[in-house]
C-alpha cells in the first residue's frame, strides 16, 4: 500500500514541519530588504527586474570538435554563458592517450589535453562577448592558463576575460574525489589562482564554492549549507594569509548550490546561505565592500533525484526544483535534462531543459517580484532553522581547527555517508516515495533516445596528441615544464609557470606530472 | 553454521562518485555479510588480487562513468586466468539495458541499475552464494 499521507513531517534534512505556521513561530518579525544587509531577501533590490539570472547548461562530451558544435547551438537557441564538463582523465590531470584514460576518454565530458584542444573548443566563440564557466577542481590552474591563452589568441585581454573557475579542492576530498594532491598543496594552488585572478582578471571568479557534490553524495541540505560555507572560509583564511586584502578577492567569490526535491527547505537553505555568509565576512573577517559580503551563487538541480524509471517525470521534478532556486535568488541556473540518469544529454533533451528554465522566466511571472516567499511564516522558521543547524557544524569544524583537519579525519565524509544510507533505507522501507521507483511504477520504462559515445574519440584524440608531439618546440616544453618544478618546489605563484607550459604546448598530463613530482599525489582512507 | 559470505565491492576507473557503493557496502555489513571495500581508482589486476587475498565470494563492481565496457571484461578475463571462475561478479551504476544484457552474457552474475532496492540485492546475492556452495 502507497502511504496517502506521508509521514515523517519533517524536511528532507530531517527538520520538523508543523501543521501550520502563526507569527510566534518567526524569529525576527522583521526583515531588511531585499538588497540590504545580510542579504537574507536577496543581494539585489530589483532581483530579476534588473537582471534574469544567467541560463547556463553545463555542457561538454566526446571530442572538443563535437562539444564546440554544442556550444555554438546552445548559444543559438538562447542560452546567456557556456558551461564545460570535461572528462575524467581530463579531470584527473590525465592525457587522452594515457593508460590510465582507458575506457574514459570523452564520456563524461570533453576531452582537453593541451592548448590545441581548447583553441578548437572556443573556435568561434567570442570570448569577450560571453562568459564561461568551468568545471575542473585539481587541474584548474593549467585548464585556466589554456583558456587565457585562448583568450590572448584571440586578442581579448585578462581583464576582459570573464566566467567562473569551480576550482572547490575541499569539496573533493569532502564528495566528489577528483583529487590529484594532499589537501595542503592543492590549497596552495587555489590560493595561487585567487591571487593570480586578484590581479589580473577582474571579471572571473577564480572559485566556485560548491555544494552541489556534496550533496549529490548524498548529504542533508543544512550539511550542505554548511560544510559549503566553511570551504569558503578556508579559502578565505588561505588567501588573508596569503596577505591579501580581504575586499580585494573576497568579492569575486562566488558560490554553487544543489536545487532539491523539498521546495521549501531549499528556498530556505539559499536565504540561510546568503544570511551567514554576509556576517561572516563582516564579523569574522572585517570585510566592508558590499560586494564581498554578497553570497552571489549558481544552482543546479538535483543530479541525483533523477529516476531512470519513467524518464519524463524527470521533467517535471526538475521544472520544480528550478522554481525553489529562482525563489531562493539564483544568479545562474542549470536545469537537468530528463535522460541524464542515464547517460550525458541528448541535444532534444537539453533543449527541453533550457525552455523550462525560460518557461519559469518568461511566462510564470515568479520574477516581478524579489523574495515573493518573504514574509511567511513557515519559510522565515525554516530559514532560522537552516541557519541554527549550519552554525552547529561550523562551530564543531572550527573546534576540529578548519576543514582540513576535519577532512583528514574524515568528519564531513562520515555524516554524508550516514545521512546518504538513512536516505537510501528510507527509500527501500518507503518511509520516502519515489514515483516510479517504489510507487506508481509502470510496467516497462522504455529509455529515451540516448547519446552514445564510443572509443573513436579517444582514438582521434591520441592521434592529435601524437601531431602535436611531433610539431612543437621540445626544448621550451622541457625548459618550461623544469621552471615550474622548481617555482613548485618554492613559493612563487605558479600561474606565470603553468601559462608559459601552456604556450610552449605542453600537455595538461605533463604539466599535472611536473606537479606530482613535486607534491606527490593523495590517497584518502576510505570511510564506509 | 554457514560461514559469512565474504563481498568485495570495489570503486574501477577514474570515477570518484562513491555514494552508491558506501551505501551497497553498509547494506551488506547490515545483513551479516563480510565487506571489503577497495575504495576509489582501482585497476582490474588490483582488483582481482584483493578478491584472491580477501578470498571472497562476490566482486561488486561500482561503476558511473560509462567505461564498463572497458573495464568489467578485463576482469572476468583476469579471474578465469587465474582459475577464480567461481567468484560471482555482480555490477551495479548507470549501465543501459543493452550492455547489461552483454554483460550478462558474459559470465556478470547480475546487472543492478539505477532505482535497485537494497534488500533486492542482499537477496541476490545470499540466493546466489547459496546456489554455488
Amino acid at each position: 500500500m502507497i502511504p496517502t499521507t506521508p509521514k515523517p513531517h519533517t524536511t528532507l534534512s530531517g527538520i520538523p514541519v508543523e501543521p501550520f505556521y502563526t507569527p510566534a513561530d518567526v524569529p525576527e518579525p522583521s526583515l531588511p530588504n531585499p538588497g540590504v544587509f545580510p542579504y537574507t531577501r536577496g543581494i539585489h533590490r530589483d532581483m530579476y527586474r534588473g537582471k534574469l539570472w544567467t541560463m547556463r547548461q553545463f555542457a561538454g562530451f566526446a571530442t572538443p570538435e563535437e562539444t564546440n558544435a554544442r556550444y555554438r547551438y546552445l548559444l543559438s537557441q538562447g542560452q546567456s554563458g557556456l558551461s564545460v564538463a570535461f572528462d575524467l582523465p581530463t579531470l584527473m590531470g590525465y592525457d587522452a592517450d594515457s593508460n590510465a584514460a582507458l575506457g574514459e576518454v570523452g564520456k563524461c565530458g570533453v576531452s582537453v589535453s593541451s592548448l590545441e584542444d581548447m583553441e578548437i573548443l572556443f573556435d568561434g566563440i567570442p570570448l569577450d562577448a560571453v562568459t564561461v564557466s568551468m568545471t575542473i577542481n585539481s587541474p584548474a590552474p593549467v585548464i585556466w592558463a589554456m583558456y587565457l591563452a585562448v583568450g590572448e589568441k584571440q586578442g581579448v585581454p585578462f581583464s576582459k576575460l570573464g566566467g567562473t573557475l569551480q576550482n572547490d579542492i575541499l569539496k573533493e576530498y569532502i564528495a566528489q574525489k577528483e583529487y590529484i594532491f594532499p589537501p595542503r598543496p592543492s590549497m596552495r594552488l587555489v590560493t595561487d589562482v585567487i591571487e593570480y585572478a586578484t590581479a589580473h582578471t577582474a571579471r572571473f571568479n577564480p572559485v566556485s564554492i560548491s555544494g552541489y557534490h556534496i550533496r549529490e553524495a548524498g548529504s542533508t541540505a543544512v550539511q550542505e549549507l554548511a560544510f559549503t560555507l566553511y570551504d569558503g572560509i578556508e579559502y578565505v583564511k588561505w588567501a588573508l594569509e596569503r596577505g591579501l586584502a580581504v575586499d580585494s578577492f573576497a568579492p569575486r567569490l562566488s558560490f554553487f548550490f544543489n536545487a532539491h526535491n523539498d521546495f521549501f527547505e531549499e528556498i530556505a537553505k539559499y536565504r540561510a546561505a546568503r544570511k551567514i555568509w554576509a556576517e561572516t565576512m563582516r564579523d569574522r573577517f572585517g570585510a566592508v565592500a558590499e560586494r564581498s559580503l554578497k553570497l552571489r551563487f549558481h544552482s543546479q538541480t538535483a543530479g541525483c533525484s533523477l529516476t531512470w524509471q519513467q524518464p519524463y517525470n524527470n521533467v517535471v521534478r526538475t521544472t520544480l526544483q528550478a522554481l525553489a532556486a529562482v525563489l531562493g535568488g539564483t544568479q545562474s541556473l542549470h536545469t537537468n535534462s530528463l535522460d541524464e540518469a542515464y547517460a550525458l544529454p541528448s541535444e532534444d533533451a537539453v533543449t527541453l531543459a533550457l525552455r523550462t528554465q525560460q518557461i519559469i522566466a518568461h511566462e510564470s511571472n515568479v520574477t516581478a517580484t524579489a523574495d515573493p516567499l518573504g514574509g511567511s511564516w513557515f519559510i522565515e522558521r525554516l530559514t532560522s532553522d537552516m541557519e541554527r543547524g549550519a552554525r552547529r557544524y561550523i562551530e564543531r569544524i572550527d573546534a576540529m581547527g578548519g576543514m582540513i583537519p576535519a577532512i583528514e579525519r574524515g568528519f564531513p565524509q562520515s555524516e554524508i555517508a550516514d545521512a546518504s544510507y538513512r536516505y537510501q533505507r528510507a527509500i527501500d522501507e518507503r518511509d520516502q516515495i519515489i514515483v516510479g521507483v517504489n510507487a506508481f511504477q509502470a510496467e516497462h520504462d522504455d529509455a529515451p533516445e540516448l547519446l552514445e559515445i564510443d572509443e573513436r574519440p579517444a582514438r582521434e584524440q591520441a592521434a592529435k596528441l601524437e601531431r602535436l608531439r611531433a610539431r612543437r618546440n621540445a626544448a621550451a616544453v622541457e625548459s618550461s615544464l623544469a621552471d615550474l618544478r622548481r617555482a613548485a618546489s618554492g613559493t612563487d605563484n605558479t600561474m606565470p609557470y603553468i601559462l608559459e607550459a601552456v604556450r610552449a604546448y605542453a600537455t595538461l598530463g605533463e604539466i599535472c606530472d611536473a606537479l606530482r613530482d613535486v607534491f606527490g599525489t593523495y590517497q584518502e582512507s576510505s570511510v564506509i | 553454521m554457514e560461514s559469512r559470505i565474504r563481498v568485495l565491492v570495489a570503486k574501477p576507473g577514474l570515477d570518484g562518485h562513491d555514494r552508491g557503493a558506501k551505501v551497497i557496502a553498509r547494506a551488506l555489513r547490515d545483513a551479516g555479510m563480510e565487506v571489503i571495500y577497495t575504495g576509489l581508482r582501482q585497476t582490474p589486476e588490483m582488483i582481482v588480487s584483493a578478491a584472491l587475498q580477501e578470498d571472497v565470494q562476490v566482486i561488486g563492481l561500482s561503476i558511473l562513468s560509462g567505461a564498463h565496457k572497458a573495464i568489467v571484461p578485463r576482469v572476468l578475463e583476469l579471474l578465469r586466468e587465474r582459475g577464480m571462475q567461481d567468484v560471482l561478479v555482480v555490477v551495479g551504476g548507470t549501465i543501459p539495458d543493452t550492455d547489461a544484457a552483454e554483460l550478462k552474457a558474459t559470465g556478470v552474475a547480475a546487472v543492478f541499475q539505477p532505482g535497485a532496492s537494497l534488500d533486492g540485492i542482499v537477496e541476490f546475492i545470499r540466493g546466489a552464494v547459496s546456489a554455488a556452495r
